[in-house]
């Protein structure tokens, strides 16, 4: 029996597509979120809006509070651990946390080296503002790439920014010759086999879902139809009026990302959205999205 | 002329189905409507997560849609899909539409850390019975009913069934590239029916 491989990593990975995963604080929020049709749910303590309006030192969220919300869901749950910390990936793992994020929301624990994650059963997911950071996080172990987007703004122009850049760069690989491979990958940084991978295949070897700063309907379905092969809300929903009702909409919207009629009702009944932040306005410490390389 | 094989879109590894009837030359359609089963000859439901498949499902009337074209049109179900199909799920709010006599049990091997792969038995593939089977959270069937036969099995367990018109595995057959158990459904369900 193999247990923790490459196949049963990116499986779940592939499991995920088509669907939301939402941010969650505790049990009954978990409820909602699978309620709703959720297909995983993120359990931390703070969500990223919230983690920008206090400050300090985000760290992995209290284990109690992550079995707690895994007791009562049957869907997925991920956890998030800070860049480079291993022990709190280990913790997370040890708990049977289904996959672990790690996140650029948190504050970074290591400034050089990000977790290793071919040492873990579990599956990892890890963000990115362009192919490259990609490409590395792919060749550390992680089944699944997102966008960074701008967490905790309610602002999609990030995230936006973060799929175009990946997607655009895809097709300069795609175009390049062969010979030409070696060396784009000693400029870029990354590996070449993987290079060779997106090259031939003109898409990333694990699935590329979007994140940071998703808030309605219509940010679901424009993440969709820009590549995004699933979308994470994080504070969009919990900091909006309507929770359950937007929950709703949001997976209904990322079903239907391209039948402007479906999302157009969906987005009808809701009440306010989360309050946005513009990211001029976000004080240089602050911006979250350069946290990780 | 060859049938058109439906694959149920609403979320999850549809198009690793897709992919799998393609590499067989089989016409395949996403499914995410009732009207989109109008010219469809089968009906494939996926890997991904149960209750989002029956909550979308029951928003846009699919529900009834498919339980209608069950009754005349074949099946298959892979581990969510599987458990959608199913008549009774021992450790779910969920109500699966019963077209299939399964009793199961979800995440029957726990969280994604007990996910795995391994060599399966499949008496009917004669030429070779061995397949590589991918368990992602898996469910377990736990009791066959009236007019379920067992088809495929992992140690003791029975991972694989059918009756008339449905095919259910409780694996992953679209995460590997050995296409039988597609080829399989598509010659004795689809061509048949």
């Amino acid at each position: 029996m193999d247990k923790g491989t490459w196949t049963v990593k990116s499986g779940l990975a592939q499991m995920l597509k088509g669907g939301v995963i939402m941010d969650v604080t505790n049990a009954d929020q978990a409820k909602i979120a699978e309620d709703a049709g959720a297909v995983a749910v993120m359990a931390l303590e703070r969500i990223p809006a919230d983690i920008r309006a206090q400050g300090g030192v985000a760290r992995m969220s209290n284990p109690k509070m992550i079995k707690e919300i895994m007791a009562n869901v049957t869907i997925p749950v991920m956890a998030k651990c800070r860049i480079g910390h291993l022990a709190e990936a280990q913790i997370l793992e040890f708990l049977g946390v289904d996959f672990i994020d790690e996140s650029e929301v948190l504050t970074p624990a290591d400034e050089k080296y990000h977790v290793d994650k071919w040492q873990f059963k579990a599956p990892f997911v890890c963000g990115c503002r362009e192919l490259a950071e990609a490409l590395r996080r792919i060749a550390e172990g992680a089944a699944m790439i997102r966008t960074k987007g701008e967490p905790g703004t309610g602002n999609i122009v990030e995230a936006v920014r973060h799929m175009r850049t990946v997607i655009s760069e895809i097709n300069q690989i795609k175009i390049l010759g062969e010979d030409e491979l070696v060396i784009k990958a000693k400029e870029m940084g990354v590996p070449v086999d993987l290079l060779v991978y997106i090259h031939k295949k003109g898409k990333l070897p694990v699935p590329n879902f979007a994140a940071g700063g998703i808030a309605t309907p219509a940010d679901a379905s424009l993440m969709m139809q820009l590549g995004a092969e699933s979308v994470f809300v994080g504070s969009g929903i919990f900091k909006s009026e309507d929770p359950a009702e937007r929950a709703t909409a949001i997976v209904m919207a990322t079903t239907n990302y391209d039948n402007p009629d479906i999302v157009a009702k969906a987005s009808e009944k809701l009440a306010g959205a989360m309050p946005g932040l513009e990211i001029s306005e976000i004080p240089e410490g602050s911006i979250m999205q350069d946290r990780g390389w | 002329m060859k049938k058109r094989v439906g694959v149920l879109a609403l979320q999850g590894d549809f198009h690793r189905h897709i992919q799998s009837l393609e590499k067989l030359q089989i016409p395949s359609k996403a499914v995410r409507w009732p009207d989109d089963l109008s010219d469809c000859d089968a009906l494939i439901l996926p890997g991904g997560e149960s209750t989002t498949f029956m909550n979308l499902m029951n928003q846009t009337g699919l529900t009834e849609a498919i339980c209608e074209f069950g009754q005349k049109k074949p099946l298959m179900g892979t581990c969510a899909g599987l458990i959608v199909l199913a008549t009774e799920v021992v450790n779910n709010h969920i109500d699966p539409l019963g077209l299939i006599d399964l009793r199961v049990e979800r995440n029957a091997y726990g969280r994604q850390i007990n996910s795995f792969s391994e060599k399966i038995q499949i008496p009917s593939f004669t030429d070779q019975p061995k397949f590589e089977a991918v368990f992602i959270r898996a469910p377990k069937i736990i009791a066959l009913g009236k007019g379920t036969e067992a088809l495929g099995f992992y140690l003791d367990q029975v991972v694989m069934a059918r009756n008339e018109r449905v095919l259910a595995a409780t694996f992953h057959p679209e995460l590997t590239r050995d296409h039988r158990i597609h080829d399989f459904f598509y010659r004795e369900f689809v061509e048949r029916n």
